[in-house]
């Protein structure tokens, strides 16, 4: 919203600088978002009336102008194409400084003397308009200041409504809650009733009182519609941010802006028979002042007469109605339409108008005679012309039940005693009309605000005018309850520190991703889609982050990083049929958290004193996951994934419930997306990883450990996980630790055999062992492999 | 004896100019050796008269004790000229980096959410978060904006797919609000809890990321005050800015879900921002239809609750003014916070 101040001044006048007053609003709920100067600083510059227009002797494009500055007559060098006898232009006078600093001296053009210059808009900084000269209104007077004529010693309050207080969508709106807060008097409008010049009239029904509550109306004969708007008005309705159409639209938008009454104007000879007040049908279609042309239906509210609906009630008017300079009977409407029954309504269609923004929240429904009158008054001024009677149609108005609201709960709900005499003091100032009973006031809301309805409204209305400034902010007072996080429930926050020690960088990516990402890296053709992405890179759920991360790479790769580690925890969202809502959930999906992790590029950064340059491979991630799992230990599957290399890739389980995949990256994906060099990545439920157990201790034995290595030779496809369960099953009691710590493929071995080589940590509690009993328990080792792998030893 | 003191002096000169263990141990075996020179020496004594036996005996043995302090002492000194020459020569550059793996580090955002976190925790605060596919009944109609609620039009909201069990679209959360409704309607008073999380709305350009993040807010017990809300918000802002030179303002607003509601503004002493208000949260006191969705009377039970977001208390803690830069994954930008 808009306000130019001296428009708000005309209605109430505090005696505060501009930005006291808008400091003001702004603490009290209208808050003044800028207030900006409608023209720049300049000075010496005043109305000229040019006398003479003669070629300069010595360019095409220039003009020697003879002007009456009210103080004499000089002449000019002008190059405007607009320039000519008679013409009102801004003049700036030797001395004179124009915006930017440019000072204005008597200079020779082209060899003419010209004393000053004659302005454009733009050179005064007004407009962007340099096509010519500002032409002024007939009315100006030579030699009086441009700033005085113009008004340009004004400013415009931008002022953002919260959509609560419709009822200050205008000046008097304004005025009016400026005036309860300074106590400065409040001068309306005068809208006196314009007696009627003439009986003419046009029927009007109201066939939908539940949304139009009433419909004030009255015709006016013979207008000239061509008749321009007058430069105050026009001048006001610019700085209000509404451009000027014509002398009738400019009326109803005048009295719009300065009541907060929407009003239409229809012109009458194109009305066919009475008007109707209906819901739409299906099918039927109108051509709205915008040019859209829309289909409505039985939701929405139409006016309508015999051809038809020809506009959409509290929205737009249609083409087919409207006034136009050749109008010569014109016919008004001041109606008021429920909020329900145009909210949304035009969302619909896309578009938003002054009027259903303002029906949309509420418009007074006492004003509409008022609106009518005013209105009149403007046009009879402007246009001339012959008034019928004001018709006034009341079907069913809002009513306005008194609200209570409690002094104590008040003082509660704010937090400090705030005194009875000081709330009646506010509803005083708002003009809220109240009875006192000593514990509690029954406020009866006025016909123009529609966001007091219960106690809280009120206990706002108290704290807001009493000012939150003057509320102190005070600590409250609380039972001391702990409330420690159970140490067998690990936090996301030590997941993600956790990763960061490995040496990832953390990322956030959009949780909306490319269709193609979840084809390629999730084998997912239908993940949930966004009815209204903001663009088609951005228009699935994604069910993995892989995906995302994969773009990590290739963005950062882009970005000549070599070395590229990153992780994210969020979540991915999955259809399920079977899920059910609960209190965290949504039936119809799962919206599990997860963690990805993904690395490329060398093993280790770039570093002196490291010979190999190895790239990352499967091992090196997977290592990060047994770290980030730690003290949890998880199974690994040979498995296929989409986004991985088929036989680099693995199922993850933990407590034998699959939580993930680890893989690296198939080489047609790091083709695909642009990667040089083989990528890891894992993918994890955060759920897996968050129970961890709490320690019990074992006491560690004295007695010194045994250590044998063993090599055996098992087939190629034998899995190490394999060996090592069955050694954990089936293991002597001595035997503490059994870790694989070489493995070797080579020519000197058999086709299809691999050989293993085993540390075996043997201990016992209670004695030492003796080398006999620790080489029992190595051969029972072998034997066992032997049996249940056919390995042999190898020699 | 003049013998033996001349063959002790020897002994010392040569023991003293062995250079290496060797040398001296050669020099050891010539004097204390089977066949060294002190050794004969003991040899000849058992040709002497036994009362000039006595003495001579005492006298060698005199000088072989002092012949073994000497050697071991030369040993001593040897070794130790050894160890040195090996330190120096290990002598590292110890300017040189270290090796091995380097550190990753958190997201500017997510180092925002532990730090919030951190703070509520202080004064007895639960965290918790939901579901971001959200039904509109919690996004909206439990906070007290129905449907065609003017309201509504200040959240572009993300629509999806699929529907809720009464077929209305199901939506991407537009603000962390619906986990005030989830939480409370699992607990009961005193709720205390904060709810960081992802949310979306229909918005992109500098200022505007159709993801973002929020942290909710919600205190409710029977006396929970608008001068509380003042209270524990201004605190905060002093412990997440870690300093007091900083105003805080709240500004009357509107938001369905609270009345009174609150903007709250703040202004920093000093620094490039120094003098402008800030928006940093919308608050308030919880709306008595929405303490009704919380499964709890509005009579008996009242408090606070508020929605900030992420990205602006990061903006303003670390210097960043473009938005975008949280969410393009740019290792150059984000690894200032390892």
């Amino acid at each position: 919203m808009n306000v130019p101040e001296s428009w708000l001044r005309t209605l109430v006048d505090p005696s505060l600088t501009t930005d006291e007053l808008a400091h003001l609003l702004t603490m009290s709920g209208l808050e003044v978002e800028s207030s900006a100067p409608v023209a720049p600083e300049f000075s010496g510059v005043a109305v000229a009336r040019v006398l003479e227009v003669a070629r300069h002797p010595d360019a095409d494009k220039l003009s020697v102008c003879q002007v009456d500055t009210g103080a004499g007559r000089v002449a000019v060098v002008c190059g405007a194409p607009n320039v000519r006898r008679g013409m009102l232009a801004p003049y700036a006078r030797p001395g004179a400084q124009l915006p930017g600093g440019l000072a204005i001296k008597v200079a020779k053009v082209r060899g003419v003397e010209s004393q000053g210059m004659l302005c454009s808009a733009r050179e005064l900084g007004l407009s962007e308009d340099h096509a010519g000269l500002l032409e002024l209104h007939a009315d100006a007077v030579p030699g009086s200041d441009l700033r005085v004529t113009l008004a340009l010693d004004d400013r415009v309050l931008t002022i953002k409504l919260t959509p609560n207080r419709a009822d200050c969508l205008s000046i008097l709106g304004v005025a009016r809650e400026l005036a309860a807060l300074t106590r400065a008097k409040l001068r309306e409008p005068d809208t006196a009733a314009v007696a009627a010049a003439s009986a003419a009239h046009h029927p009007v029904r109201i066939s939908e009182p539940a949304g139009c509550g009433r419909f004030s109306a009255r015709v006016i004969r013979n207008v000239n519609a061509a008749a321009p708007t007058p430069e105050w008005m026009r001048r006001r309705l610019e700085r209000a941010g509404q451009r000027s159409i014509s002398a009738l639209v400019d009326v109803t938008n005048y009295v719009m802006l300065e009541l907060g009454r929407p009003l239409h104007v229809y012109d009458l000879d194109k009305l066919h028979g009475p008007i109707d007040v209906r819901y739409g049908r299906r099918g039927e279609k109108v051509l709205l002042l915008n040019g859209q042309q829309v289909e409505v239906d039985g939701s929405v509210l139409c006016i309508a007469d015999d051809s038809g609906v020809i506009g959409l009630a509290g929205i737009m008017g249609g083409e087919s109605t409207k006034a136009e300079p050749s109008s010569r009977h014109i016919f008004l409407e001041s109606a008021f339409f429920y909020p329900e029954a145009i909210g949304g309504r035009a969302r619909r269609w896309g578009f938003a108008s002054d009027a259903s923004h303002r029906f949309e929240r509420g418009v007074d429904f006492d004003n509409n005679l008022a609106g009518i009158e005013r209105a009149t008054r403007l046009i009879l001024d402007i246009c001339g012309g012959e008034p019928g009677p004001t018709e006034d149609h009341v079907a069913q108005l809002p009513s306005r039940k008194p609200v209570r609201m409690r002094v104590a709960r008040a003082q509660k709900v704010i937090g400090i005693p705030v005194s009875g005499e000081e709330m009646a003091d506010v509803f005083t100032r708002l003009r809220l009309p109240y009875e006192w009973e000593g514990e509690a006031f029954a406020v009866t809301p006025p016909s123009y605000r529609f966001d007091l309805e219960i106690e809280e409204d009120l206990i706002e209305e108290v704290a807001r005018v009493h000012g939150f400034e003057r509320i102190p902010a005070h600590p409250p007072r609380a039972a001391a309850r702990m409330s420690p996080v159970p140490e067998g429930r690990r936090s996301l926050h030590a997941l993600r520190e956790r990763l960061a020690a490995c040496d990832y960088q953390e990322v956030i990516n959009f949780s909306f991703v490319e269709p193609a990402w979840e084809a390629d890296f999730a084998g997912e053709q239908n993940p949930i889609r966004l009815l209204n992405p903001i663009a088609s890179q951005l228009s699935v759920m994604r069910t993995t982050l892989i995906g995302s991360l994969v773009a990590n790479l290739q963005y950062n790769h882009a970005r000549k990083q070599p070395r590229i580690r990153v992780f994210e925890v969020g979540r991915v969202f999955l259809r399920d049929a079977r899920a059910a809502d609960g209190p965290l959930a949504v039936g119809g999906l799962r919206q599990p958290l997860r963690v990805g992790a993904a690395a490329c590029g060398p093993a280790l950064e770039e570093q002196w004193g490291e010979a190999t340059h190895r790239a990352v491979d499967f091992f090196d991630v997977k290592a990060d996951l047994e770290a980030l799992l730690a003290p949890r230990v998880a199974r690994y599957e040979a498995a296929a994934h989409p986004a991985f290399h088929p036989g680099r890739s693995a199922r993850v389980l933990v407590d034998n419930a699959p939580v993930g995949w680890v893989g690296e990256l198939h080489p047609r994906w790091q083709r695909k997306y642009e990667l040089p060099l083989p990528a890891a990545l894992f993918e994890l439920d955060t759920a897996a990883l968050e129970h961890v157990p709490v320690p019990r201790a074992q006491v560690p034995s004295k007695f010194p450990p045994v250590v044998r290595d063993i090599a055996m030779l098992f087939d190629s496809g034998i899995a190490a996980q394999q060996i090592l369960q069955a050694i954990e099953a089936d293991r002597p009691p001595i035997v503490q630790q059994v870790t694989i710590f070489d493995l070797y493929q080579g020519k000197s071995l058999a086709p299809g055999r691999k050989s293993l080589a085993f540390r075996v940590v043997m201990q016992h509690t209670e004695r030492t062992l003796t080398d006999a009993e620790a080489d029992s328990a190595r051969d029972a080792l072998v034997g066992l492999l032997t049996r249940k792998f056919s390995a042999t030893l190898r020699s | 004896m003049e013998d033996l003191e001349a063959i002790v002096a020897r002994a010392l000169a040569e023991f003293g100019g062995a250079a290496e263990p060797a040398a001296l141990e050669n020099a050891k075996a010539r004097y204390l050796g089977k066949s060294g020179e002190l050794t004969a020496l003991i040899k000849t004594l058992g040709a002497l008269p036994a009362d000039a036996r006595k003495a001579a005996g005492q006298a060698i043995n005199a000088a072989k004790e002092r012949l073994e302090q000497a050697l071991e002492a030369r040993r001593g000194e040897l070794a130790e000229d050894k160890l040195r020459a090996q330190l120096a020569q290990e002598a590292l550059d110890v300017t040189l980096p270290g090796r091995g793996r380097g550190r990753g580090g958190l997201h500017p955002v997510i180092r925002t959410w532990q730090r919030v976190e951190q703070i509520f925790r202080t004064i007895g605060f639960d965290v918790a978060d939901g579901p971001e596919i959200e039904a509109d009944w919690y996004n909206f109609t439990a906070l007290n904006q129905p449907e065609n609620h003017p309201a509504r039009s200040m959240h572009d909201t993300f629509y999806v797919e699929l529907n809720d069990a009464d077929g209305t679209p199901l939506l991407l959360r537009t603000h962390t609000s619906p986990m005030q409704v989830r939480y409370a309607r699992m607990h009961q008073p005193p709720i205390k809890v904060i709810a960081p999380g992802r949310t979306y709305r229909v918005d992109s350009d500098a200022t505007h990321s159709p993801m973002f993040h929020q942290v909710e807010g919600l205190w409710i017990d029977e006396d929970i005050s608008f001068a509380d809300l003042k209270g524990v918000y201004t605190d905060f802002l002093h412990r997440f800015f870690e300093t007091d030179a900083l105003e805080v303002r709240f500004r009357p607003s509107f938001f369905p879900f609270t009345e009174p509601s609150a903007e709250i503004d703040m202004r920093f002493g000093s620094g490039p921002l120094e003098g402008q208000w800030l928006e940093i949260s919308g608050s308030g006191q919880v709306h008595p239809n929405v303490v009704r969705n919380f499964g709890l009377d509005p009579e008996r039970y009242i408090g606070f609750a508020f929605g900030s977001g992420l990205e602006r208390l990061t903006m303003l803690r670390y210097g960043i003014d473009d938005l975008r830069l949280f969410f393009d994954g740019d290792l150059r930008f984000l690894r200032q916070f390892a």
